[in-house]
């Protein structure tokens, strides 16, 4: 009876949502191994060595693993399943991408975005855009889920002193190939990782503005997200949209302007701890899930809020 | 080439979803059903590339009870060529699902299957992934842009920090993002044309199908409530509240 995280990283870094997904595996109570899949990526075999209550990081190190393709990922932890009973990864969209696939190899089913554990095979999940909490129990061998990163705390990246496994190397699937990449280059902090997260709807009108954002956003240390009606509309690259089908954001402050407050975008921002509004129409429903409103044109009070600060 | 895309029918999105008052279920009760917004982007998509000549046929699925004939006959007034529909209860897992969807695409042998990436009622993002493992082919997830040349799939996916492009050989399973296309209307002569296709009915025995549950649903309890807050009259007000009240501002 073990438990396999699988590290999400870029063969360089591992990544923070790995840590709240190892605290997730820790409400288990049983030993937890961590599957670190990728090409020369000892930096993070290190880092997840240190991490706090692992036993042992398996490795894969292996050109064709450079970008770490579900078709490729899928069928190592599947042989190597072994005696875990429960295989967690981050709802990142890696994790939602890869564990899928891992759960039909396994013929198991698997379960999305849990963000409490009640027992071994009882979990709760939120369904329709978290409109509802869903208890669910699993009568599979191998619980094979995704962790909603914002519910649970992250362990300590340090203090961990877990040993290592290299597993037997498998050879590509032949089924996909990596072409490119673009990823959003920014000095900010990471929108899911953020303390402060200010979002940009439709109110702000074009692209240019959401420069308003950015100026603020360095003045707290914040991340900049947005609706998916500004990110539909192209004023922002996708990887910003925060909501039921973006990023799940949980800072100690998230700052919405120009946001109406839809089912679907407070999916993805209501369980940040302070949420201020500013929108001009009094009845926009963000209003009601807002601890501090200000009824106001944005065009006024941002450049007023970010000279006072 | 054939193309087939499963839709769901599910509560329509603008529909607020409680749990019942006994905390057993959801209430959907006379709630307006709908395509999952999602695979209304895979069969535009479809419909899509048999307008430019790549696709041959567009298939749909539908794995429901019988009134999921509404949709199916919805996606063939947007441009698909026939439907089908497998009956079954309307809480299958994704995982039969799949298992339903290979047993198709061992039956029809289409090129792709297009699917949605994720269903709005039960949120799994599972189904298409877990297709193409059965299949054992590749899959191209959160799509956002998909081209086919050269005998393959070239699929621009969304993903967490920006975007990424793949090729997939050919089957592939692809799944769609929101922003892949904008879904057409249905104009009214095709609406009426599309009660004339044909709609095939299969049966979870003829597919050889095990719909057994193994997740199951033990209870529904609303999110934690969150209190409306006050409204503040400026900048300084809000502010000092940030400060002072809220503590989360230096
Ligand atoms: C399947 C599905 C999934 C979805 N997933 C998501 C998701 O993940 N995330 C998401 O955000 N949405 C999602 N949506 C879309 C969602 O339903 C809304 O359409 C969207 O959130 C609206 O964005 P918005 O609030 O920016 O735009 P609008 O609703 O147009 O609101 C703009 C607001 O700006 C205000 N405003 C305008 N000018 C000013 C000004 N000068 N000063 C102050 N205020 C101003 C207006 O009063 C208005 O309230 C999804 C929809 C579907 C169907
Ligand atoms: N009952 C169903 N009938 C047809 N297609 C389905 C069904 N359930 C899921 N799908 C497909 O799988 C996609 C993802 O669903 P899910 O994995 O449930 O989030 C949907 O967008 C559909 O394309």
């Amino acid at each position: 009876m073990k438990t396999l995280v699988i590290a999400e990283h870029d063969n360089q870094q591992l990544k923070p949502a790995t840590l709240n997904t190892l605290a997730a595996a820790a409400k288990l109570n049983q030993p937890i191994d961590i599957l670190v899949a990728g090409a020369n990526c000892g930096a993070v075999v290190s880092q997840a060595q240190a991490a706090s209550g692992v036993t042992e990081v398996l490795v894969a190190d292996s050109d064709y693993l450079t970008h770490q393709l579900p078709e490729d990922i899928a069928p190592i932890i599947q042989a190597n399943i072994g005696d875990y009973t429960h295989v967690l990864a981050p709802a990142t969209t890696t994790g939602k991408n890869l564990l899928p696939r891992v759960a039909a190899l396994l013929d198991v089913q698997a379960i999305s975005d849990i963000q409490n554990v009640l027992d071994a095979n009882t979990f709760e999940r939120p369904i329709y855009a978290g409109n509802v909490i869903a208890t669910v129990e699993s009568s599979d061998s191998i619980k094979v889920m995704t962790v909603r990163t914002t519910s649970f705390d992250p362990v300590a990246a340090t203090g961990g002193s877990a040993s290592t496994r290299t597993l037997e190397a498998g050879s590509a699937s032949g089924l996909a190939e990596f072409v490119s990449e673009e990823l959003a280059q920014s000095d900010r902090p990471e929108l899911t990782a953020a303390n402060i997260v200010i979002s940009g709807g439709r109110g702000l009108g074009n692209g240019e503005n959401f420069e308003l954002l950015y100026t603020l956003a360095d003045k707290l240390n914040g991340a900049v997200g947005a609706s998916r009606a500004a990110v539909d509309a192209g004023f922002v690259p996708n990887d910003m949209q925060v909501g039921q089908t973006g990023k799940i954001v949980a800072p100690d402050l998230y700052i919405a302007v120009g946001i109406s407050g839809a089912i679907q975008h407070l999916a993805g921002m209501k369980e940040s701890k302070i949420i201020v509004a500013i929108n001009k129409d009094e009845d926009a429903p963000i209003f009601q899930v807002a601890d501090y409103g200000l009824v106001a044109d944005l065009f006024d009070v941002i450049p007023e809020l970010t000279s006072k600060l | 080439m054939k193309i087939l895309v499963p839709i769901k029918r599910v509560v329509d999105y603008n529909v607020k979803v409680r749990p019942t008052s006994d905390g057993t279920d959801v209430d959907i009760t006379n709630a307006k059903m709908s395509i999952n917004p999602f695979c209304e982007i895979a069969v535009e998509e479809a419909v899509r590339l048999k307008e430019q000549g790549v696709a041959t046929e567009v298939i749909v699925v539908s794995i429901g009870d019988a009134k999921c004939h509404e949709q199916l006959r919805a996606a063939m007034a947007l441009g698909a060529d026939r439907a089908i529909h497998i009956d079954a209860a309307t809480n299958l897992e994704p995982l039969a699902i799949a298992k339903c969807l290979k047993a198709l695409v061992d039956k029809e042998a289409p090129e792709i299957v297009l699917l949605g990436k994720q269903s709005i009622d039960g949120d799994n993002n599972q189904t298409g992934q877990m297709l193409a493992a059965l299949w054992n082919v590749g899959q191209g997830t959160f799509a956002s842009e998909v081209k086919i040349a050269d005998g393959a799939a070239h699929v621009t996916r969304e993903i967490d920090g920006g975007l990424q492009t793949l090729k997939l050989k050919l089957p592939a399973v692809i799944t769609t993002d929101l922003r892949l296309n904008e879904p057409r209307y249905a104009k009214l002569p095709h609406i009426m044309k599309a009660k004339k296709k044909p709609l095939d009915t299969l049966t979870l025995d003829e597919l050889g199908i095990d719909g057994a549950t193994r997740v199951k649903l033990v209870k529904t309890a609303p999110p934690a409530q969150r209190q409306a807050g006050i409204k503040v009259a400026d900048v300084d007000a809000l502010i000092e509240k940030l400060k002072n009240e809220a503590k989360v501002i230096a």
